[in-house]
């Protein structure tokens, strides 16, 4: 691929990555969040980081099936950054407007309400993920080492939907479709390295006779 | 104050029926032209915006005046919630589960004809046309606080009279101890049924006593206009002291039962919506805190408050649990 297209690629996922947040600040400072402003900076942090991590997870599976875009893996660190950056934002309204910076309400909430303990856990995990994610980190931990912590995320994302789904009213199926989509992304790992264990073993038959 | 009597109306003013059914059909062919040439206008010039931003107030055009009078019953001190706000952030998952999908959709729920069905544990079971439940008492204004179990609250203006008047026409027996309240359910108009798992109709109940509160209101309006349809039109209730999902919407059957009648939410799941939903900060949600509420309609910042015990209507109506454990009956 030519740098310039590279850089011009970049921009856009740049300029789409931060669409949410210039919408929030643009609502924020205008007061055209809706009738329920907390409800809805909430709900758009949230949503944004689970449409990140599952787009940067899709990126592996799209990758295999279609070597041909090797080059999304330049993606995939921006993507999760900015997963995380949305989920730090929506840690932070948390802080901020539901527990009103006090930190006993905070404690209190962590161990009584289990979306707040799996949420904290999402958040946690993805911590160590962003702290990784320089170049120099790379280096120092070692390509395989590196993948076994990266693999964290998985964990974070299903803590997520949990997270979510532990939010809405019984029976209230909105968290269904980001669901099915994770689920199918996550299953699509061992699908692939299944199906491609099947053509190997297809080809190396050892011929040998006893 | 003036009260106004059913008998200060001479019979001659009263809008013959035929005639009301018209004027209504009008205004609904007006309007649904009106907003049709409307749309066609802003689709034609690409901004669908503008059809969002007019069309509250077509609601708020065609939508029909009451003859009101004050209520010594009503909630003071209060800052009103707007009426964009009171009819645009609406639950009711008949007509889909995102907050501005009433709106969007409750436009085919059909307000005119409308009966009320009353029948169980009564004298004799009758049917109650709309019309003459909107003359039964003088219509009262009564503000009162609106506190959902997710924890948001709003002050609504409502327009109605104590469920109490409409009981006593319903002649009760001595057996009935609860009442129950069955909303209406049309899979024809109510098309987003299945993005939950309730099973419909909605169903509703409350202890005679809790009835026949004088706060529990036969509400038929807000703002001193009929009920838009997203806010549960023609007529529902309202129990300011609960959580709002107990304020069951566009009734059709009210059903006086021996024993306690299952309710939606607590069929959904009895751990977490119990029967008595009465607002309480010390009783939290299995899964979140109802410490403190989110004031709908002001900036970010400023919408957290501290939730009251019973909304804030103790006074009223906290003798009706005396020596009740309201942990267990939540």
């Amino acid at each position: 691929m030519k740098s310039s297209t590279l850089i011009l690629l970049k921009t856009l996922a740049w300029i789409a990555c931060l669409g949410p947040l210039v919408w929030l600040v643009w609502g924020a400072s205008t007061n055209n969040l809706g009738a329920d402003p907390t409800a809805t900076i909430t709900f758009t942090t949230g949503i944004t980081t689970l449409r990140l991590l599952t787009i940067s997870l899709a990126i592996t599976p799209v990758r295999r099936l279609l070597p041909q875009l090797g080059w999304l893996i330049k993606f995939r660190r921006l993507l999760g950054l900015f997963a995380f950056f949305y989920a730090s934002l929506h840690l932070f309204t948390w802080i901020a407007l539901y527990a009103g910076f006090n930190v006993n309400a905070m404690a209190a909430d962590i161990v009584k309400r289990r979306y707040i303990t799996v949420g904290m856990a999402a958040w946690l995990l993805l911590l160590p993920l962003a702290a990784t994610s320089t170049n120099w980190a790379i280096r120092k931990l070692g390509g395989k080492r590196w993948n076994r912590v990266h693999k964290l995320v998985y964990v974070a994302a299903v803590c997520g939907v949990i997270h979510y789904w532990w939010q809405v009213k019984t029976g209230v199926l909105t968290p269904l479709t980001i669901t099915i989509v994770l689920a199918v992304l996550l299953l699509a790992r061992p699908a692939l390295a299944w199906s491609q264990r099947r053509k190997l073993r297809v080809v190396a038959v050892p011929e040998r006779t006893v | 104050m003036l009260i106004g009597k059913p008998s200060d109306i001479p019979s001659s003013d009263i809008t013959p029926r035929d005639q009301y059914v018209q004027y209504l059909n009008r205004r609904r062919f007006l309007r649904g032209a009106f907003s049709g040439a409307v749309t066609a206008g802003a689709a034609a010039l690409g901004a669908e915006r503008l059809a969002e931003v007019l069309s509250p107030r077509i609601d708020a055009f065609a939508a029909t005046k009451l003859r009101t009078v004050k209520s010594p019953l009503t909630t003071t001190g209060e800052q009103l919630t707007s009426f964009q706000d009171i009819t645009h952030y609406n639950n009711f998952y008949e007509f889909g589960v995102e907050k501005s999908d009433p709106a969007q959709n409750a436009g085919g729920l059909p307000t005119r004809p409308w009966t009320v069905r009353v029948e169980g544990e009564v004298k004799k079971p009758k049917t109650f046309d709309i019309e003459a439940l909107l003359k039964l008492r003088p219509l009262e204004d009564r503000v009162y606080r609106h506190r959902c179990v997710e924890a948001w609250s709003m002050v609504i203006p409502w327009v109605g009279y104590s469920l109490s008047e409409f009981i006593a026409q319903c002649d009760p027996l001595p057996s009935a101890k609860y009442v129950q309240f069955l909303s209406y359910y049309d899979k024809r108009v109510e098309k987003w049924t299945s993005e939950t798992t309730i099973n419909w109709p909605y169903s509703e109940g409350l202890r005679m006593d809790e009835a026949m509160n004088p706060l529990t209101l036969l509400t038929f309006g807000l703002y001193g206009e009929v009920l838009p349809n997203q806010d549960g039109a023609p007529v529902r209730i309202v129990v300011p002291w609960k959580y709002g999902f107990k304020s069951a919407k566009s009734i059709v059957t009210v059903r006086f039962v021996k024993n306690q009648p299952p309710t939606t939410w607590n069929d959904q799941n009895s751990h977490e919506y119990g029967f008595y939903s009465n607002v309480n900060p010390n009783v939290d949600h299995p899964r979140w805190s109802q410490k403190t509420e989110r004031r709908i309609g002001l900036p970010f910042y400023a919408q957290r408050r501290t939730t009251l015990m019973f909304n804030g209507y103790g006074d009223q109506v906290a003798s009706l649990y005396k020596g009740m454990d309201l942990r267990r009956y939540f």
